[in-house]
Order: C-alpha cells, then sequence, then structure tokens
C-alpha cells in the first residue's frame, strides 16, 4: 500500500499550564509492524496520540515520519500526511448511509454540487471490497443501525480513504464482541502487511500479547520502556507501568471502627453488576480500576441519581429508595462526583451559594433563608478547608481547580454526612491542594465519617485506603487489605479478566 | 407632581433620574445600568419631542399599559432563570379572559366566580405546559409553541371567537380597571404586588436558590437533591396562575372576555423584557428588577412612538430588533464562540 518507513517522535514534551502531561519521549512506529502503546491512565497515551494526530503541539521536541520532521499544526495537515486515528468513540452521523457517512466531506458530485450517487456507489464498493468489508457492511444501511463493530469499521474506512502510512486504534475494542475483536484484527494484521505504521493502543494484555509486535510503556508521561512482544511477559510489563513507590507520600492512621454504615448487597444496574461492599465508620475505602471499569456510575447509582435494577443500599440500617438523590441525601450520603464543574457546581453563582445549597434546609425559616447564618457557615467552611479567595461572594469559575474541589467539600462536609463518596477528588488539582485534600479526607476519618474514595491514580489509592476494592467491567474484581495492597496487585486485578489464571489467584 | 407642573418637571425629571441611577448604582449592578441610561434616553428623547410625553398622567398611561406585559415578563422572568421558556403565555391570558368574563356572566354576574375559573384554568394550563416537558420529554420552546396555538384555539372555539359578555357593570371590575390606591392604579399596585411577591421568593427564600440551581447546572441540581421536575411543573403552574390574572385584568381594562385581541404578541414582549432585564437565556441568571427596568423601557419607547404618530408597524419592528440585540450583547459577554447552532 505505502512505501513509507514508518512515524516516529524524538524528545516530545507537552506541557498544558502548570501539568507536564508528556516529557521526552523518543519512540518509533515503524511500517510494517504493530506497536502497542500501554500505560495506566493519565500516563499520556492520548497526550502522545493527540500530538500524532495534530490536535496538541507539541511543546518540545518533533514528530518524523518517513525519517522526516513534520510539523503537525492542525488535525489536516496529519490527515494530508498520511496520520489516521481510529477514536474511541465512533463519530456517526445516524441518518445517512454508510457510505456518505465514509466520505462525509468529501462526498463525489456533478455540476451543479448535485450529489454524484453512482460515483458514491462505486466507491463505497470499490473501497468495501479492498478491505474485504463487503460482506460485513451493507453501504445503504443508515448510521442509527451500525452496530457498534460496523460504526467502529465505518471510522475505519474514513481513516483508509486516501493514502495511510500510520493508524493508530485507541481501545478500540472496548465496545466490540469476541468475533468482531476476530475480524477486526485480521484486518489490522493485513493493514501490517500492507505496510502501514500500526499503533494500538489498549488495556487488554491479552489482545496485545495477541497483536503487537512491539510494546511501548509510557509512565507518567514519560517512555518507561519498549518491550519486543515475543520475548515480554504480563510481568514486565506491570512492573515497567507502575514502578515508582509515591505512596509513602501520604500516611495516615488507620481509625476505622467495626461500624458498617453503607452496606451495599448485589447491587445492579445498567452498568454495573452483583455489587456487594461495605464501608465503616471512620473507613477510607478506595476504589480502583481503569477508566470506564463502572466506578463513576456506581457512585451515581449509590447516590440515588442512576437507577437500580436490583439489589439493596442500606445507610446505617435504613435501606435506600432508589431514583430519589434528594433522600439519599437526607439519609446521610453526599457524593462529590467526579466532573466538579458539570456535576457539581454552579460556576457563575458564588462560593456562599454553592456551599449553602444542600444545607439550605437547616439555614431556613419559614422558607427564608437566613442570611447571616448562612454567611457564618460558608465563612467557617472556607476557612477549614482554606479556600483561597477575596470573599465568600465570589463567584466559583473564578476559582482555581483545587479551590473549587475544596467549595465542593466543603457543601458535603457542612451536609455532615455519614457516608461521603469522593469520586476523583484530586483530578486536575495542584500538588499543594491535594495535600490538603488528603489532609480534609484523614480528619473526616477521624470523625467517624464512612470515606469510598474512587482514584484513577494507584499511589492515592495506596497512601489514603484502609482497603481496596478494584472494579472492571462493572463488576468487583477483588478487594485488598492495605497491607497487601500493591500497585501491582491492584492493576493485575483492574485487568483481571486479561491476565492468566495463576495471577488472578495470586492477586 | 401633577399635571399643572408638567411644563418645569419635563427638563428635571431626566435629571433627577440620572442622579438616582448613579445613587442606586451600587445596587443594581452594571447589569441595570444600561437598561436605566436608556431608559432615560427614551425619556429624554420623546419627553423634548413633545411635552405631554413626561405629564403624571401620561406615565399613568404607560404604567397601566404595561401592567400586563408586566405580569407575564416577570413569570417569564422565573421560568428562563429555570432554563426554560414559555411562549403560550399570551394565548394563555387570552383564555383566561375569555374563561373570566364567560363565567362572570353565567354565575350570575358573580366577579368571583368568574376570577376564581380564570385562575383555575391558569392553573391546568400552567401544570399541563410543564408536564408535556418534563414527562413528555418535549423541548420547552416547542411544548409552548403547540400552546400558543392550541390555547388560543380553545379560547377562539369557547367564544366562537368573539368578545364575551360585559362586565364593567360590575363594582369589583370597575375598581380593577379604574380603581387607583394612593394616586396609583389599581392594576399598577397588583402588578408590584407580584412583581414584590416573586423577587422576594426568588432572592430570599431556599425555593429561590433552588430555582436558580437548576437552570445554573441542572444535573448539579439534581445531585444536591433538588427535585427538579417537582420545581419545573410547580414554575409552569405558576406561569399559569399569573397568566390568568393578566387575563382577568385584560378583562378588567377592555370590559369583555377578549379571546385573541389584547393577549396576541405579549409572549414576545415578555420574552424581550426578560432577555434585556439580564435574564441569561441558558438559565440560572437574571431578576426581577431587570425584567421591569426593561418592561418600563419598552412601555415607554411604544407610548413615545404612539404619541409621535409613528406608524406601529415599526413598532413590532423595533421589538424584534430590540431582542436580538439583547441577546447577541448577552452571548458576546458570554464568550460563546461562534460555531455551529448555539447551545
Amino acid at each position: 500500500m505505502t512505501s513509507s518507513s514508518g512515524a516516529g517522535v524524538r524528545g516530545v514534551g507537552k506541557r498544558f499550564g502548570e501539568v507536564r502531561a508528556l516529557s521526552d519521549v523518543t519512540l518509533d512506529f515503524p511500517a510494517g509492524q504493530v506497536t502497542a502503546l500501554m500505560g495506566e491512565n493519565g500516563a499520556g497515551k492520548s497526550t502522545l496520540l493527540k500530538i500524532l494526530t495534530g490536535d496538541h503541539q507539541p511543546t518540545e521536541g518533533t514528530v518524523l515520519l518517513d525519517g522526516s520532521e513534520l510539523a503537525l499544526q492542525s488535525p489536516a495537515r496529519a490527515r494530508a500526511a498520511g496520520i489516521r486515528i481510529i477514536p474511541q468513540e465512533p463519530e456517526i452521523i445516524p441518518h445517512v448511509s454508510v457510505a456518505e457517512n465514509v466520505y462525509a466531506g468529501a462526498l463525489p458530485r456533478k455540476a451543479g454540487r448535485r450529489l454524484d450517487r453512482a460515483e458514491l456507489r462505486r466507491r463505497i464498493q470499490a473501497d468495501l471490497e479492498r478491505l474485504g468489508f463487503s460482506r460485513v457492511l451493507d453501504p445503504d444501511l443508515l448510521g442509527s443501525e451500525l452496530t457498534p463493530a460496523q460504526r467502529q469499521l465505518v471510522e475505519i474506512l474514513r481513516a483508509l480513504t486516501g493514502e495511510a502510512k500510520v493508524i493508530a486504534f485507541d481501545e478500540p475494542t472496548s465496545s466490540l464482541s469476541e468475533h468482531e475483536v476476530d475480524a477486526l484484527f485480521a484486518l489490522i494484521r493485513r493493514l501490517r502487511e500492507q505496510g502501514v505504521a500500526v499503533i494500538y493502543v489498549s488495556h487488554r494484555m491479552k489482545e496485545i500479547f495477541q497483536l503487537a509486535d512491539r510494546i511501548a510503556v509510557l509512565r507518567d508521561g514519560a517512555l518507561a520502556g519498549v518491550l519486543d512482544a515475543a520475548q515480554a511477559s504480563e510481568g514486565d510489563l506491570v512492573r515497567l507501568m507502575v514502578g515508582r513507590d509515591l505512596s509513602d507520600m501520604f500516611v495516615r492512621q488507620n481509625v476505622s471502627t467495626d461500624r458498617v454504615v453503607l452496606d451495599v448487597r448485589e447491587l445492579t444496574t445498567d452498568k454495573v453488576s452483583d455489587i456487594t461492599l461495605q464501608v465503616r465508620a471512620g473507613e477510607v475505602v478506595g476504589l480502583a480500576g481503569l477508566i470506564g471499569a463502572g466506578r463513576s456510575e456506581l457512585a451515581l447509582a449509590l447516590a440515588g441519581d442512576l437507577p437500580v435494577h436490583s439489589g439493596t443500599v442500606t445507610l446505617d440500617g435504613k435501606k435506600l429508595r432508589s431514583g430519589r438523590p434528594g433522600e439519599v441525601i437526607r439519609a446521610g450520603l453526599g457524593l462529590a462526583p467526579e466532573e466538579r464543574k458539570a456535576q457539581a457546581l454552579f460556576l457563575q453563582r458564588s462560593i456562599r451559594d454553592n456551599i449553602a445549597l444542600v444545607v439550605l434546609e437547616r439555614l431556613r425559616r419559614s422558607r427564608f433563608v437566613k442570611r447571616a447564618a448562612e454567611k457564618e457557615l460558608a465563612q467557617e467552611y472556607v476557612r477549614r478547608l482554606r479556600v483561597r479567595t477575596p470573599s465568600i461572594e465570589h463567584e466559583v469559575r473564578k476559582l482555581s481547580g483545587g479551590n473549587q474541589q475544596k467549595v465542593v467539600l466543603a457543601r458535603w462536609l457542612a451536609r455532615r454526612p455519614k457516608v461521603l463518596i469522593l469520586d476523583e477528588p484530586t483530578r486536575g488539582i495542584d500538588v499543594g491542594a491535594k495535600a490538603e485534600i488528603y489532609q480534609i479526607i484523614a480528619d473526616l476519618a477521624k470523625e467517624g465519617v464512612a470515606l469510598l474514595v474512587i482514584s484513577s491514580e494507584l499511589p492515592e489509592v495506596l497512601g489514603l485506603a484502609d482497603r481496596v476494592v478494584v472494579m472492571q467491567n462493572g463488576r468487583i474484581t477483588g478487594e485488598l487489605d492495605r497491607s497487601e495492597a500493591t500497585e501491582e496487585r491492584i492493576l493485575s486485578l483492574a485487568m483481571a479478566d486479561d491476565l492468566s489464571e495463576e495471577n488472578r489467584s495470586a492477586a | 407632581m401633577t399635571a399643572d407642573t408638567q411644563v418645569p418637571e419635563t427638563k428635571s425629571a431626566p435629571v433627577a433620574a440620572a442622579k438616582n441611577g448613579r445613587s442606586l448604582l451600587a445596587q443594581v449592578g452594571g447589569q441595570n445600568i444600561s437598561l436605566i441610561a436608556a431608559l432615560v434616553v427614551v425619556l429624554v428623547l420623546f419627553g423634548s419631542l413633545n411635552d405631554n410625553y413626561l405629564s403624571w398622567n401620561n406615565v399613568q398611561v404607560i404604567a397601566e399599559a404595561v401592567t400586563i406585559t408586566g405580569l407575564l415578563a416577570v413569570v417569564q422572568t422565573v421560568v428562563i432563570i429555570c432554563g426554560g421558556l414559555d411562549i403560550s403565555v399570551g394565548s394563555q391570558a387570552g383564555l383566561a379572559s375569555v374563561v373570566s368574563a364567560m363565567a362572570f356572566t353565567s354565575a350570575g354576574k358573580n366577579p368571583l366566580v368568574g376570577m376564581a375559573a380564570a385562575i383555575g384554568v391558569g392553573v391546568v394550563v400552567g401544570v399541563l405546559n410543564g408536564v408535556i416537558i418534563v414527562y413528555g420529554r418535549v423541548n420547552a420552546t416547542i411544548a409552548t409553541l403547540a400552546g400558543l396555538a392550541a390555547y388560543k384555539g380553545v379560547a377562539q372555539l369557547i367564544s366562537n371567537g368573539a368578545a364575551q359578555g360585559y362586565v364593567l357593570n360590575d363594582s369589583i371590575f370597575i375598581f380593577l380597571s379604574r380603581g387607583k390606591i394612593a394616586g396609583l392604579p389599581v392594576m399598577v399596585w397588583i402588578l408590584i404586588a407580584v412583581a414584590l411577591a416573586v423577587h422576594v421568593m426568588l432572592k430570599y427564600t431556599d425555593i429561590g436558590r433552588n430555582i436558580y440551581a437548576i437552570g445554573g447546572n441542572d444535573t448539579a441540581a439534581r445531585l444536591a437533591g433538588i427535585s427538579i421536575n417537582k420545581y419545573l411543573i410547580s414554575v409552569y403552574g405558576l406561569i399559569g396562575v399569573v397568566a390568568a390574572v393578566a387575563g382577568i385584568l385584560l378583562t378588567a381594562r377592555t370590559g369583555s372576555g377578549q379571546p385573541v385581541s389584547g393577549s396576541e404578541g405579549l409572549e414576545l414582549k415578555a420574552i424581550t423584557a426578560a432577555a434585556l432585564g439580564g435574564c441569561a437565556l441558558k438559565g440560572g441568571k437574571g431578576g426581577i428588577g431587570g425584567t421591569l427596568l426593561a418592561v418600563a423601557l419598552l412601555g415607554a419607547l411604544e407610548n413615545g412612538l404612539t404619541v409621535q404618530g409613528i406608524n406601529s408597524f415599526w413598532q413590532n419592528v423595533a421589538q424584534g430588533s430590540l431582542l436580538v440585540v439583547a441577546v447577541v450583547i448577552q452571548q458576546r459577554r458570554s464568550g460563546e464562540r461562534a460555531v455551529g447552532l448555539p447551545g
């Protein structure tokens, strides 16, 4: 298909404000080979892909294609140069045919801008034939009628129109059934034979060993190592992915009691199944897992927001009804959700408003909000959590991420919950604010609050949690006590389905 | 200030208004300053063109004329703060007007029955809007657009398209239409009372806080335990009640139940007033003060154009332009990117 020698990056780094997402990565993606890209959540895989596709401009370093330097100012430039990405979630226009979906933006046309249907048909047939999809994908199907695998195929067809030298697959199998995966793999192997440089991002070990020639592991934005797939073992990979010990940065004492406050039994929703879990007063339970494991969905179900199909949630002996967030809050459960701007904050309103919102019941006299009491409360929590702001009347959108998160925490602290669920409490927050939030969590545990902390950062989970519950694919795959929890063991549980039986029993 | 002294007052009134504006500056906030400035410009302009314009009589005429719009604008403000919209308010008022007159007549000229019937219909229609939007999952604009047509149709059907009854032989309706308390028309007092009540609800109660929260971020409001559905349906119910009050006043003003004339186009005025008054159409922002200022501005402008004998078609053009300009300024301020359809 091509006579390319492949792509590569030289000393590439990327900084987002204060945060370093990628530093000094030098890596080749040779033509005719499948290079797998692995790493924990936030290790820098997406950033690297986005630099290759022109979505991000590197802060330093260069991108090479066929041995020469390439300036990728925009996704269109990268595409023209022959670099394609198959996104995790295919973008499909629902009400038009497969053929129009594939060539959207560059439809063949006749004079007067009329759509050339005959040419469109000829082209899609030819492309389907060439890629061997003519039997699995009917070009007349509408976008909305496609299965997840077919949607993926449409993205692949889009990527393969024109000359493609590098194709990156970003976790392509997450929505595919087993035999669809087989078909996809057959295609990827064919692309490899045609001399395309394939980049394959996945968490699934099994797939990577089936498919990859080389495995590159990223860790904390840097390249941790490149292994030859034929010689590497699962253990090697996990060690490369973890390989650090920050957990002694935050040491806390175990203050948990024996009193179970949150008792979840066989909870099943659309996204999680058969979850049984207890959190005791004063205990911090870490909920670990890869992105998409269903942790946030579990949190939302516990908060009464997502519908529950079966199972029970008991809080301090009281059974909670699903679908009623207000009732759950009154029963004593608070949730600081994952997306603080989208799910928790009223950005245009003042800090006072944001903090007082869930305690208005306590602050009102015959429905009139007691201003003085409200101000006092907001001031108290702003002081206690050290929110850096000129005044409590400051609009929340003007605060930094860390201070915004503190406002969310202040809201729930003011409510004095029995159970507090914190979903990614330190995401996008600088180190100083992180340490303060860890201190708040430790203090809450001392006061006897039952805490469930969802985090994708393993050192954080290890540092905070008295007990770590690991989820994969909507299920709990294991539970580790603080004494036995290590990054390796959590990670193997988080990828349990894809590891060999032996590893699973060891964890 | 009386009609006799209006000539010397013509010059000093705008000055006083400007001074007032400055002293209130801290309280009213930047949003409303431009409205006050625009109002002053309009008053000075028409005041200098026509000596009668700023007379106490004419000011009362303006105030009375904007009462019905004002009532609808006040509740429109509430629903816009929630992130919704109601373009059926005019039709609701028309329906309530017809119902009030017909019930009045058929109950042997009992004004209380007429009003109660109108308000009952208002509640039903408002709650119906809310239920269609919340449980039918219909976009608020579309649902109330349907209401705009349907409620007007109902009003025409039950009235056969004609004005109903004559109410100005009843002392209560006469009081509503011509009565004065402390020198101000009763109608204006009703607007003041409703506006004040809604203002207090929005600013000083937890209900108001929750309404702002729902419009500001509905996911966050839900996760904070606010029963969004209950609130939305109640707000549409409130609109129904206030639109019914507006309908009753319409009946009192014109002397009979009006299915269409007098209420048609009120939704445009109400929405324009709310948008001009600083309500973010995305929700979560706005207040009664700004809306009332905008109502006053629109009323002063309309009256001035009429007094100057300018073709009423121009008034439509002016209103439409004002609505668009108000929203464009709003969107510019919020830093919206000009890509695709606005969110």
